[in-house]
């Protein structure tokens, strides 16, 4: 029922475009540095396991084949959405809330102005913006750590490491089926952030519980839709 | 939660200055309940156009709660609220809405948006729900701005305003769009002496330049009686006594002489009392 109103209160506006971009900004923007560092050392460790995993078998050089397709495929929209809920989603939830709780959200009602449509529908469309973009940047960044792990560190050969990143990964399949999660994570984590900082009670023990909620509800759901979206992209 | 023991009639003193013939708002038999708890008893009142009418009673006796279901934030369990012409307690959100351009509300803590300067607050309702030129907007904000003396103070942020200021920021925004009727929900709570008296007065002066009509919630008597033309005052749930705050000083009701000279002892009490006192916890024994 949120949902539905929020997404009913969509009109083309200067005004919903201009928020819509501050929040992005704010959303997605400033969560780069965390999803760079996270993504950086993921694909370092994945890469780290792998060749330790690979190596008894002779197949080292497949590594960048398993951590490309680990990382398009599940790691890189799974591991940005749960960072993302814990970054941008608590904030949301509590930005939200606190407003709730000091009485903006009434003030807004008292103007004649919708506060779902003016304080929700922005940091939702943010959200489901952001995300798919976070998580280009995540596995962009993991790709570069496992990069230089494999090569840098290990001794891998280049050349074979990319040719085989590059043949094994399939745009249908593999980057294409991240993509489409990561939208519908994005707008999950962003759904559950606004709808429990919206009806958050206004006090500050409210909205503790509902950035707690946030998180907790945004990471079962993540998995519980990741499972249901692979075994339909599968 | 007040307990009367002298008579529940509501007593009516002294004549009113504005003709009762076009009441402004109208509510009738209303009865609002939370959860077990009886707020508002069959209440019904009438107020005229024009003016300044005091809504005061003990706290938790439901003076806010009367200023929501006026807005329409509440619906009342039973009766009608009618403002304007408009029956708010049946209205649809957009109805609602389309309403509430003509009502301005200042909140007990002012509510101004902390991620807008007092400018951008005080453009909001203008931006919303008018489709001026930005010069228009400017300058209309800066006049309103003038009237209440915060000139000067348009790029601020509302955490470097003192509670006066942002009292006088929220009453400035209330009023922008020049409405029929508004709210204030104790608009005198926790601001100086000198704070308060500026603010009466920018009530006063405000409602008389625009021809608004004001409700003011509060339980300070002091400034009811310098600021306001009529008033209600609410005990356990129910309206006991209305009149011009002259003839309100000199009620002989015991709650009315209690509430209004602030005396200890009396039918009001200070004591909660809910619905069933056999839920009520007694003290443990020593």
């Amino acid at each position: 029922m949120f949902l539905f109103r929020m997404l009913s209160s969509i009109r083309l506006e200067r005004g919903l475009l201009v928020s819509t971009l501050q929040q992005t900004y704010l959303i997605g923007a400033r969560s780069l540095v965390i999803i760079m560092i996270c993504g950086f050392f993921v694909g370092m460790v994945l890469s780290l396991q792998s060749i330790n995993a690979l190596q008894q078998f002779g197949a080292s050089d497949q590594v960048s084949l398993l951590v490309g397709k680990s990382l398009f495929r599940e790691l890189g929209p799974v591991l940005t959405a749960l960072l993302f809920a814990g970054r941008a989603g608590t904030s949301v939830a509590a930005e939200i809330g606190l407003m709730k709780a000091t009485s903006q959200i009434d003030a807004m009602q008292l103007m004649a102005i919708d506060p779902v449509q003016r304080i929700a529908l922005p940091r939702f469309l943010a959200g489901l913006i952001s995300l798919p973009l976070l998580t280009a940047m995540f596995n962009a960044f993991a790709i570069l750590g496992a990069v230089m792990f494999s090569i840098g560190v290990m001794g891998l050969d280049p050349g074979i490491f990319w040719s085989k990143l590059q043949t094994g990964i399939y745009f249908g399949k593999d980057f294409m089926g991240g993509v489409w999660k990561s939208v519908v994570f994005g707008g999950l984590v962003s759904l559950i952030a606004v709808y429990f900082g919206y009806y958050a009670k206004p006090t500050g023990e409210g909205v503790g519980t509902a950035t707690t909620r946030t998180v907790v509800m945004s990471s079962v759901l993540v998995l519980i839709f990741d499972f249901i979206m692979t075994s339909f992209l599968i | 939660m007040a307990v009367i023991n002298s008579q529940q009639q509501t007593i009516k003193t002294g004549s009113r200055n504005n003709s009762l013939k076009d009441p402004i708002i109208r509510i009738q038999n209303v009865s609002f309940r939370r959860d077990d708890k009886v707020i508002l008893d069959d209440v019904s009142l009438e107020i005229p156009r024009g003016g300044i009418v005091a809504i005061m009673g003990p706290s938790g006796v439901g003076k806010t709660t009367i200023l929501r279901l006026i807005s329409g934030q509440l619906a009342p369990s039973s009766g009608s609220i009618e403002v304007n012409g408009n029956v708010v307690s049946a209205m649809s959100r957009r109805q609602l809405y389309e309403c509430r351009k003509d009502i301005g509300v200042l909140l007990q803590n002012g509510a101004l948006f902390t991620d807008l300067t007092v400018f951008e607050n005080i453009a909001t309702p203008l931006r919303e729900h008018t489709r001026l030129p930005e010069d228009d907007i400017r300058e209309r904000v800066l006049a309103k701005l003038e009237s209440v003396g915060l000139l000067g103070t348009e790029e601020l942020m509302p955490d470097s305003l003192s509670g006066g200021m942002a009292r006088r920021v929220a009453l400035a925004r209330a009023v922008i769009l020049n409405p029929k009727i508004v709210l204030f929900d104790e608009p005198m709570t926790g601001l100086d002496p000198i704070a308060m008296s500026t603010v009466g007065q920018l009530i006063r002066a405000t409602n008389d330049e625009l021809g608004l009509t004001s409700v003011i919630v509060t339980h300070n008597v002091a400034q009811m009686k310098k600021l306001v033309d009529y008033c209600y005052i609410f005990a356990a749930a129910k309206l006991i006594a209305e009149g011009t705050p002259e003839d309100l000083m000199h009620s002989e009701d015991p709650a009315v002489d209690q509430f209004m000279n602030g005396r200890v002892e009396g039918p009001i009490s200070f004591r909660y009392h809910n619905d069933d006192n056999s839920k009520t916890p007694k003290p443990a024994r020593p």
